[in-house]
């Protein structure tokens, strides 16, 4: 699982949020990513690849491209450790309960 | 509003158990007792947790009791809709600190089903404000109180 502070640090680039935002329409390759960016392309490589480390983009290759998406799972690192301790925490808490309902009976 | 606010809304977290036991304990065990089952590995003071309080009321509090007596904001209620629903205020960042800026919603329904079982639906929503308040908190760092102050004042400073 990714640590969710990368996430936070990928999310805090104004510059990599444009990056998500393009990719919100669906899937692109990095030279439609940079179009329109005030960054150069490998800038925009670079970000997506601290995109990528944090668990928010997956790639993969078309051709001799490489394609980018959002991470379908949404953002990745975040959801991830919020998925794991809600399951945990509601594991616990069905546990309680039900203690409860037996000690009652 | 400016161009950023067009954002990537990353899906809520969803869970949801089934517990045997009617709506109004369910209710009770989650928000009275919540001290009962929250994992005791996870908490903000520094000191070992020692339970956790969901002051039973619209506006109430939400916070952590360390064994030294510190208490630590984890949040608020938002919505008190006994035996059906809670909404819940959940300010804590991925590091697991209080940001009293960060609003994020945890919403709990208790939904009866058969014979004496609650089916217990939990959303956590507006994950993208995480994304907001490490874009502020980078901010505050970097303005005038953060370093780049303190550099401007050392250069002023070395240029008398």
């Amino acid at each position: 699982m990714a640590y969710p502070e990368r996430s936070f640090e990928a999310l805090a680039d104004p510059t990599r949020r444009r990056v998500l935002e393009r990719l919100g329409a669906g899937p692109l390759p990095v030279g439609r990513i940079a179009e329109g960016l005030p960054v150069s392309r490998p800038a925009v490589s670079q970000h997506l690849k601290v995109l990528k480390d944090a668990g928010l983009v997956t790639d993969r290759a078309e051709g001799t491209r490489r394609v980018y998406q959002i991470d379908p799972e949404g953002l990745g690192a975040i959801r991830a450790w919020l998925d794991q301790f809600w399951a945990v925490a509601l594991e616990a808490f069905q546990a309680e309960v039900e203690k409860d309902e037996e000690t009652d009976a | 509003m400016n161009e950023t606010s067009q954002r990537i809304q990353p899906a809520p977290v969803r869970k949801s158990v089934t517990v045997k036991a009617p709506p109004s304990r369910a209710f009770e065990v989650f928000t009275s007792g919540i001290g009962r089952w929250w994992p005791k590995s996870h908490h903000i003071s520094a000191a070992d947790l020692q339970t956790v309080i969901i002051e039973p009321r619209l506006g109430g509090r939400w916070y952590e009791l360390a064994v030294d007596g510190a208490e630590c904001e984890v949040g608020k209620v938002l919505v008190w809709d006994p035996p059906e629903r809670v909404v819940l205020a959940w300010q804590l960042t991925g590091d697991w600190k209080y940001d009293p800026e960060l609003v994020t919603e945890v919403e709990v329904r208790f939904i009866a089903e058969g014979e004496g079982f609650t089916r217990v639906e939990l959303e956590h929503r507006d994950l993208e404000r995480f994304g907001d308040r490490a874009e502020a908190t980078r901010a505050q760092i970097d303005g005038p109180s953060g370093w780049g102050g303190l550099l401007q004042l050392f250069a002023g400073v070395a240029a008398q």
